[in-house]
């Protein structure tokens, strides 16, 4: 019973103009206020004796935090008084490897802000109902390769919302969503992350209504192998913004996103199913869209995992402004492709880039098939992997001439 | 995904609890809400019926330690009748703290033998861990400081953890720490150096850090039969620990004694080869985690649990997946003959908290298991591409 119940009175005049001065107010149900000085012990405290279904609510102010904190109760929200008036400080932290831990199902976040952590920000572990709604999180110092890793980091989740949330400065992905399915993603920004938003090894995702900028990357489709939820498929990226990622790649070395060139838009890596549609992608260093294969990453040393990029549809968007000074592994090889196709140059990088790694076991696969259309004059480039020179590389883009099937809704 | 057990006794549904902005004046509260429930005699919310060890399987925690009467001493650390003593082969590294652990099952109930997973517990179990530095290494007699005691509490349906922890010079009783808390602490080292340390007593949910193999569901680790079938603890008067559970009736279903498998001791170069050694440090210290039945660290693909047999999934050329700045620059997880091009030795060395591996539980670094996985990757064949 060493459980505080203390009404908190605000004294004097100054505080009493303050609009909310009740961080429970108006939320229904269990709810346990949490006001400015209160200690990582008593937050941490009141979310393990939090009631399923119940409120944390934090007051204007900041928070500071040496330890990480978790939640394993089903049906929490947590709830500040505005992304910009309530902040979760890491800066201190010595211990954990996240801010935020969260193992419960149908966990919300609303209103708040979560700043420099040493690791990732806010990780949702197997949780099935994640809502993330008017979050921002950020490392102050801007992009640093010590910064943490992820931002809103849900991973083996189902049924995940985020949205009007802001991610800037982590040195993998600002919104990362790995291993899951069913999500929506949708207006949002990320800026200054290395991957600007990423859906990693997950099914049935809606990307739309970001804005994405002055990251290495805006957005990233992958899968990769050796995990237990592989060859994600069915993604829609659609109606976004993004522009101008030509932030220096910052990564630790020895990540998957560490191999981004500095200057992406979208990239596909062994993506499956994705429709990319009604974007405005423009003013990239290397690439506009990039699709591409495991085979230019290396052996995935998995015999269940698809290596290849399969089933993509391009289409409607508007794509401007590449240049003649790409990045990268994957820069360096459209160099040696573009100087061979164009001996005399000048060149300047396609703004659809795709590998050209195909299964031979399933060539000519109408429903693997690769199609772009109606993209505005966008060009392109086929580097014909593995390079050999035979065949050369291609700018023919009639073989794209394709369609496939719109990709439905994701209903949560 | 469960609501951590425990903790009862506040009920208030759909009331605020306001926990005010004065640390202080919480901190005023708190000891007279425990005062006010705990003084003076047993405490009203947690049932220990008769004279005995016990508890309520499925009720509230006790406050205090010495509740239980799992201790006839808590201070020397000498366990109530019928509290057992017991050791396992090679144990979890938790920053040079010493462990003394304990085991009871109610009268006329009895674990369950497995061959390879826990033994099962009945419903009243409880398994007690007391964590402690002592003052000198190299001279036990000059006593030690006790920091906590956790105990896993066998429910109907399921485990729950708690820690108790021992105020600095009252070795005496300890008090529920439901968010953990952080311990100054200093002893004199093997070498005769002083060495400090934060030593960070978990929080509640931290307890699935480590100990939750499967499903995320919480479970007991140590009472398995090839990290028990050993000698037990000084003192227990148990040179061979299985027959003395089988023999006090406290463990059935145990088949011949030629089945039973018996754990590697890490840190003993007579017990195994390099690579069992090193496989069983992996498992204690890593496995439960990253292990593919649904351990925390499941998401990366990397699985040091002791029944791992895929070179890519124990890491062997295995590129990382959600490190961040833990790959230290380093492509793979490890690179046979080369510890220093290799994550895992990276993560094991680091002390910072997104970088270090475990995550949780280790402030400082194992420098003896350490050099064991050093060595064991420095003799491993092979190359990566």
């Amino acid at each position: 019973m060493r459980r505080a119940e203390i009404i908190f009175v605000f004294l004097g005049t100054s505080l009493g103009a303050c609009s909310s001065e009740d961080p429970c107010e108006g939320v229904s149900g269990t709810c346990v206020a949490l006001t400015e000085g209160a200690s990582a012990e008593e937050v941490q405290t009141a979310m393990i004796e939090i009631a399923p279904g119940g409120t944390l609510a934090f007051g204007e102010g900041t928070f500071s935090f040496e330890v990480d904190l978790s939640l394993d109760v089903d049906g929490v929200t947590i709830r500040g008084a505005g992304q910009d008036k309530t902040t979760l400080s890491f800066a201190r932290q010595t211990t954990g490897a996240q801010g935020i831990l969260v193992t419960g199902d149908a966990f919300t976040i609303q209103d708040i802000g979560i700043e420099d952590s040493p690791g990732d920000a806010l990780k949702i572990l197997g949780g099935d109902g994640v809502t993330i709604q008017r979050v921002r999180v950020e490392w102050t110092a801007g992009p640093k390769e010590t910064n943490g890793a992820y931002g809103l980091y849900p991973v083996q989740c189902k049924n995940v919302l985020i949205e009007d949330s802001i991610v800037e400065g982590a040195s993998d992905a600002g919104i990362y969503v790995g291993q899951s399915e069913r999500i929506v993603v949708r207006n949002n920004v990320a800026r200054n992350n290395v991957a600007g938003i990423e859906i990693e090894n997950s099914s049935q995702a809606d990307v739309t209504g970001n804005t994405a900028t002055a990251n290495t990357g805006g957005v990233l489709v992958f899968n990769l192998p050796g995990l237990q939820v592989e060859n994600g498929h069915g993604t829609r990226v659609y109606a976004n913004e993004i522009f101008e990622n030509n932030t220096p790649n910052f990564a630790p070395v020895g990540n998957i996103v560490g191999s981004v060139p500095t200057g992406t838009g979208i990239a596909l890596l062994a993506a499956h199913g994705v429709e990319i549609f009604d974007n405005q992608i423009r003013d990239h260093l290397s690439i506009n869209i990039g699709i591409i294969s495991y085979a230019p990453i290396g052996v995935p040393n998995d015999p269940s995992y698809d290596m290849y990029s399969t089933a993509i549809h391009i289409h409607d968007n508007r794509l401007s402004g590449t240049s003649d000074t790409p990045t990268g592994r994957l820069g360096a090889l459209l160099i040696s492709a573009l100087s061979e196709l164009m001996p005399n140059g000048p060149f300047i990088v396609p703004d659809l880039v795709w590998d050209g790694a195909i299964d031979a076991a399933r060539a000519g696969s109408a429903a693997d098939r690769i199609c772009i259309h109606d993209n505005g004059d966008a060009d392109y480039i086929n580097l014909e992997w593995p390079l050999t020179g035979a065949p050369k590389a291609t700018r023919d883009l009639a073989p794209h001439a394709c369609s496939h099937a719109a990709l439905p809704a994701v209903q949560l | 995904m469960r609501r951590p057990g425990g903790g009862g006794g506040h009920g208030g549904g759909g009331t605020a609890v306001r926990l005010a902005a004065a640390a202080a004046a919480v901190a005023a509260a708190a000891t007279v809400a425990a005062l006010g429930a705990c003084g003076g005699g047993d405490e009203p919310d947690c049932a220990v019926t008769g004279d005995g060890p016990g508890l309520d399987p499925d009720g509230a925690f006790c406050e205090r330690l010495s509740s239980y009467r799992l201790f006839e001493d808590i201070a020397a650390q000498r366990p109530a009748p019928g509290v057992i003593p017991y050791d396992v082969a090679t144990p979890l590294f938790s920053d040079f703290a010493q462990k003394d652990r304990f085991l009871w099952v109610p009268p006329g109930a009895a674990m369950t033998w497995s061959d390879t997973d826990a033994f099962a517990l009945p419903p009243g179990s409880v398994m007690v861990k007391t964590f402690s530095y002592p003052r000198d290494r190299r001279d036990p007699a000059q006593g030690r400081r006790l920091l906590e005691t956790r105990l896993l509490v066998r429910g109907t349906d399921a485990w729950r953890g708690v820690s108790y922890v021992y105020d600095a010079g009252d070795a005496t009783d300890a008090h529920r720490a439901v968010a953990g808390t952080q311990l100054d602490a200093a002893w004199i080292h093997d070498d005769g150096a002083e060495r400090t340390n934060r030593y960070v007593v978990p929080n509640q949910n931290q307890c699935k850090g480590c100990h939750a193999e499967h499903d995320d569901v919480l479970d007991v680790l140590g009472p398995k039969a090839r990290h028990l079938n050993r000698p037990g603890p000084a003192g227990s008067g148990a040179p061979d620990q299985l027959q003395a559970l089988i023999d006090r009736g406290a463990l059935t279903g145990a088949p011949p004694r030629e089945r039973w498998p018996r754990g590697v001791i890490a840190a003993d170069p007579t017990s195994g080869t390099v690579e069992q050694r090193a496989r069983a440090w992996l498992d204690i210290n890593c496995g439960a985690c990253h292990n593919p039945r649904g351990g925390m660290a499941r998401t990366s693909g990397l699985y040091l649990d002791i029944t791992q047999t895929d070179p890519a999934q124990l890491g062997i050329c295995k590129a990382p997946v959600a490190t961040g700045r833990g790959s230290g620059g380093r492509r793979y997880a490890i690179v046979p003959g080369q510890p220093d091009a290799s994550i895992l030795l990276f993560r094991l060395e680091s002390t910072e908290a997104d970088v270090k591996m475990p995550e949780v539980g280790r402030n400082l670094v194992d420098d003896q298991g350490v050099a064991l996985i050093r060595q064991w990757i420095a003799e491993l064949p092979g190359t990566c591409p």
